[in-house]
């Protein structure tokens, strides 16, 4: 049947799906049993020797996630200039992470984050609020993985949206457990190298049917192919033609999005599966560089993003509006499908009517046409899924979408899974329940954390709250408001003590959660923010408040004791890192 | 290394690090959001100059941010005979 397909040259979307999809996780699944781990160093931080380009490529697959891949450019399709937010803000944090945190954190050497705070704050409730922070962290951002996986797989396998979730955790589970950080950071190059290509090739694609240059990044900068003049323009146009507002230009308060974009930032930084990528690498020089390699690979895909956004929604309202709904191509009915595109004839015209109802004089000018309303709705998370589809490319780059947006939820839920297990395992049992246990019962408690922690995370995956890339900002907001602080102070500020971490930590994290849980789920409204901050960006707050009673409350309860601030001097210069060692 | 070195090199560690936060902040927070608006009357190519800070510009200079720290902080490490060789 499939061989018969070939040859006659009519493959289908789903068996070229079925088919590149499969070879991917082949490839992931031999990867993992190649580098497949032996102790506990290589479980949790793959030994220490991974060379600083290709740790740098993980470290962009670990935290390139389905919310970068699958959502990000939808999100800024719809949002237009405020996308930024997302853009500068999840790379921006990379060059706080690479001057301020990981050569430090390399020097340190030990296996996670709740190690260093453990030992820093020389208190052991520090560190056991670290890993409930970082445990916290990282289930808030796994959710957003399994549901990106969830879409893939439901719409472009025609599987069930839970069992796509499924069949997603099961793959993540095999290599995880099987190989730990060194089999986790091997996979994630070969998921790097899958998920970039898959997003450049119809991003290349669409820009050269477009605009005619194959380069996206200066592609939506130029001219239309059909003569209509500059991409941005005409698409300016098309947003005002319909009642949205400027594509290009900022509409709303600028203090929300500057404290987004700082939430996201600060959060990057102090994400525990970014931070641990640096304990991987050889020497603090690595460390350095690694950053700055991750960043490059990650630019690769951040500034292609934006471009697909500005295609995507020219495409989008150029196919759509008031075009009859029996003329929409066949993507259209398949997404409609899956419930995540909706049309509602209201005016019963048999045309799409899609425009900003919400914008009272544009209603206006839209009833005098015999318009009753928006009648499309479309989730953002498809957008980027949609978009070869709507450019009317070749099945094989729809199906290579799919395996890239995979294969970028995988990388992430992999890294994610290793922190709550490292936290568990190594954090929690052997450092607090059974110091006793030997390394061999330590990898075995690893393991079965990991398998927990992916049954827990498909339930919420498959019951989710909330689009993707919001989720994830959460975890960011979060991050921001616990760890960055009390790690940066912990490395700059050498009088930072016990009690001034602690109390930071707990503030920052207790506002900045019952914040987000107000607003999202205890009926706040949007009038009520504090000095218009969404919840989304409320993390940056937090973390202004870590900083005050962190400060406040060290400078009157002693410093720490000398062999801490011998540490303190010890992390600051790079000679003398060894591989990272396990507790003494 | 002595007391006196050790507090040369963090303090100068510390001057690098505010050069390139300055310019972190210059080019996102600034460029991208604070002064877009009035970036915006500038075009460069099809991009309103606010736009293409914020979506493009802001990361480029990222990058080449971390890979200035790199070269800055091996040259100090050598300097004061810290590095790892």
């Amino acid at each position: 049947m499939i061989l018969n397909d070939i040859i006659l040259g009519a493959m289908g979307v789903q068996t070229w799906t079925a088919i590149i999809v499969g070879l991917t996780f082949l490839l992931y699944i031999g990867v993992a049993i190649w580098a497949r781990a032996g102790s506990t160093s290589e479980f949790y931080v793959a030994g220490g020797g991974v060379p600083p380009l290709l740790n740098g490529m993980a470290t962009a697959a670990d935290w390139m996630s389905a919310a970068s891949f699958i959502s990000m450019a939808g999100l800024i399709s719809f949002m237009g200039y405020q996308g930024a937010q997302y853009l500068m803000g999840w790379t921006g944090g990379y060059v706080l992470l690479a001057l301020l945190l990981a050569p430090y954190l390399r020097k340190f050497g030990k296996f996670t984050v709740p190690d260093f705070i453990g030992d820093r704050y020389y208190s052991q409730t520090a560190r056991l609020v670290a890993v409930i922070c970082a445990i916290f962290v990282s289930f808030t951002y796994i959710v957003g993985q399994m549901k990106g996986v969830g879409i893939a797989f439901s719409r472009f396998l025609e599987v069930d949206f839970a069992y796509g979730v499924m069949i997603g955790t099961g793959i993540v589970f095999f290599y995880a457990v099987l190989g730990g950080m060194k089999g986790i950071t091997y996979t994630q190059v070969a998921q790097y190298c899958v998920l970039i290509f898959a997003y450049l090739v119809p991003a290349i694609f669409i820009s050269i049917q477009m605009v005619g240059n194959p380069i996206p990044q200066l592609g939506f900068g130029g001219n239309l192919v059909d003569g209509s003049g500059p991409l941005l323009a005409k698409l300016d146009l098309l947003h005002t033609d319909l009642g949205f507002k400027e594509y290009t230009t900022s509409h709303t308060g600028k203090v929300n999005l500057f404290f987004v974009t700082a939430a996201l930032m600060l959060g990057t930084a102090g994400l525990p599966h970014v931070i641990v990528r640096f304990f991987t690498v050889p020497k603090v020089r690595d460390a350095r560089k690694s950053a700055g390699w991750a960043l490059v690979f990650i630019a690769l895909l951040y500034t292609t993003a934006p471009a697909v956004a500005a295609f995507a929604r020219t495409n989008l309202l150029n196919t759509v509006n008031d075009k009859s709904y029996a003329s929409m191509p066949a993507w259209f009915g398949n997404w409609e499908k899956t419930g995540l595109l909706k049309f509602e004839d209201k005016n019963g015209d048999g045309k799409i009517q899609y425009y900003n109802d919400k914008n009272a004089t544009y209603v206006q000018a839209a009833t005098s046409k015999g318009w009753k309303g928006n009648e499309l709705t479309v989730d953002r998370d498809i957008m980027v899924l949609a978009n070869p589809e709507i450019a009317n490319l070749p099945a094989w780059v729809i199906a290579l979408v799919v395996a890239g947006g995979l294969a970028a939820a995988l990388s992430t839920a992999a890294g994610l899974l290793l922190v709550i297990s490292s936290s568990i395992s190594h954090d929690l049992l052997k450092n607090f329940l059974m110091p006793g246990i030997t390394e061999k019962q330590e990898l075995t408690y690893a393991r079965i954390t990991i398998g927990v922690a992916v049954v827990i995370a498909a339930y919420f995956g498959i019951n989710p709250p909330g689009f993707v890339a919001q989720v994830v900002a959460w975890a960011f907001g979060l991050a921001a408001a616990s760890f960055f602080p009390a790690i940066l102070l912990g490395i700059f500020y050498k009088r930072m003590n016990m009690q001034g971490a602690v109390a930071g930590m707990i503030v920052g994290l207790l506002f900045t959660g019952t914040y987000i849980i107000y607003f999202k789920y205890g009926g706040g409204t949007a009038d009520q923010w504090w000095f218009g901050i969404s919840p989304e960006g409320i993390g940056t707050l937090g973390m202004i408040f870590n900083f005050i009673v962190a400060l406040a409350v060290s400078s009157f309860t002693p410093p720490p004791p000398e062999n801490i601030q011998n540490l303190v001097e010890e992390i600051r210069i790079p000679r003398g890192a060894g591989a990272p060692a396990d507790h003494d | 290394m002595s007391d006196n070195r050790m507090q040369e090199y963090w303090s100068k560690n510390l001057r690098y690090l505010a050069i390139l936060l300055v310019v972190w902040f210059a080019v996102s927070y600034g460029c991208g959001i604070l002064f877009a608006d009035a970036l915006n009357n500038i075009q460069i190519g099809g991009f309103k100059l606010g736009f293409w800070f914020a979506q493009q510009g802001a990361i480029y200079v990222f990058v080449v941010l971390i890979f200035v720290y790199v070269r800055w902080m091996n040259k100090l490490d050598k300097e004061y005979g810290v590095d790892e060789d």
